[in-house]
């Protein structure tokens, strides 16, 4: 476990296991998502309350599981960081900050365009809006202090605090529609439950939000890879890789 | 198909123009993420490349300058 660990923690290592990864990452998340879509677009049954409005339920939803998710790793990584001092946590954090920030605006920005024919309004400052609103300048906040101090580990340590305080935004995000009377409908996604809506819509929806998560995966990857070589340029297993390509 | 024709799936019962606006800047901004990263990605060894190249020229030539002598100098003690 702790050699498994420490080995997680080299960025050679990593280096090679995410170039191995990452052809099968695109090629499963393209396939997925693809399917998950166009089954979605073309396919699925039209809803009876919202009629076609609600296809984009297929790109909403995964884009805002997203927006969470990575929310989480972030903070999960930023523990890493403040308490083992793991180079490769830092490294993560800034690699996948700018996804998690485009994530977020999409499912800002997809809400608001489904929000005008389903609700009669482009926003409204209801609980699980607004919460949403407070991520995407959380990550904002993240990507900017980041770049604000130019020293490696004092930037790594003031992002780690910065996203663990943070992280208080994320369970109101998910009760906010339990808590209070918004407008926004309750979580059609759930894993321990059985779902809510028939199989048509449910699986293009699971595609869709898989796909997107591997899709994901090979950002984090060749972003990482991008982070490691420019922290790393120095040494002499990056010259060795760079002069033979870079693969 | 859940559409009788293509047109009516374009235009889905009005409801087209949101929809098709929130996939098309769905797929803009997850493919043009894509892309950046590669692209810099490739900008970085790029770079890392040239300095590389750089370094090792410059690290050659200290080799042709005259090596440090220790000569005796003649200074006046008086």
């Amino acid at each position: 476990m702790w050699q498994w660990f420490h080995k997680l923690g080299s960025p050679k290592w990593f280096f090679g296991i995410a170039t191995r990864f990452m052809p099968w990452l695109l090629a499963g998340g393209i396939l997925l998502l693809a399917a998950g879509l166009i089954w979605g677009l073309a396919f699925a049954p039209e809803d009876h309350r919202q009629g076609n409005s609600y296809r984009i339920i297929f790109i909403h939803v995964p884009s805002a599981f997203l927006a969470q998710s990575i929310y989480i790793s972030m903070a999960v990584a930023a523990v890493v960081t403040l308490v083992w001092r793991m180079k490769l946590a830092d490294v993560f954090v800034k690699a996948i900050a700018p996804v998690g920030l485009i994530f977020t605006f999409l499912s800002l920005f997809t809400g608001a365009v489904w929000g005008k024919p389903t609700w009669g309004t482009w926003w409204v400052w209801d609980a699980r809006l607004t919460s949403m609103l407070i991520l995407l300048f959380l990550y904002g906040g993240v990507i900017a202090l980041d770049r604000a101090i130019n020293d490696e580990k004092s930037a790594a340590r003031a992002v780690a605090v910065l996203v663990l305080v943070g992280v208080v935004n994320i369970p109101i995000i998910k009760y906010s529609v339990d808590w209070w009377n918004t407008l926004h409908q309750p979580a059609t996604f759930k894993l321990t439950e059985k779902p809510t809506m028939p199989m048509e819509m449910w699986l293009p929806l699971l595609l869709s939000v898989l796909g997107l998560y591997l899709l994901f995966g090979w950002l984090t990857c060749i972003r990482m890879k991008t982070e490691i070589l420019i922290r790393e340029q120095r040494t002499r297993w990056v010259r060795e890789l760079v002069m033979a390509g870079g693969k | 198909m859940a559409f009788d024709s293509f047109s009516a799936f374009i235009v889905m019962e009005g409801h087209g123009p949101y929809v098709w606006a929130c996939y098309a800047v769905f797929a803009l901004l997850v493919a043009g993420l894509m892309i950046w990263s590669v692209k810099r990605h490739q900008s970085v060894i790029d770079a890392c490349q040239r300095r590389y190249v750089h370094d090792a020229k410059n690290s050659r030539r200290p080799a042709h300058k005259a090596s440090a002598t220790f000569t005796r100098v003649e200074i006046s003690q008086d």
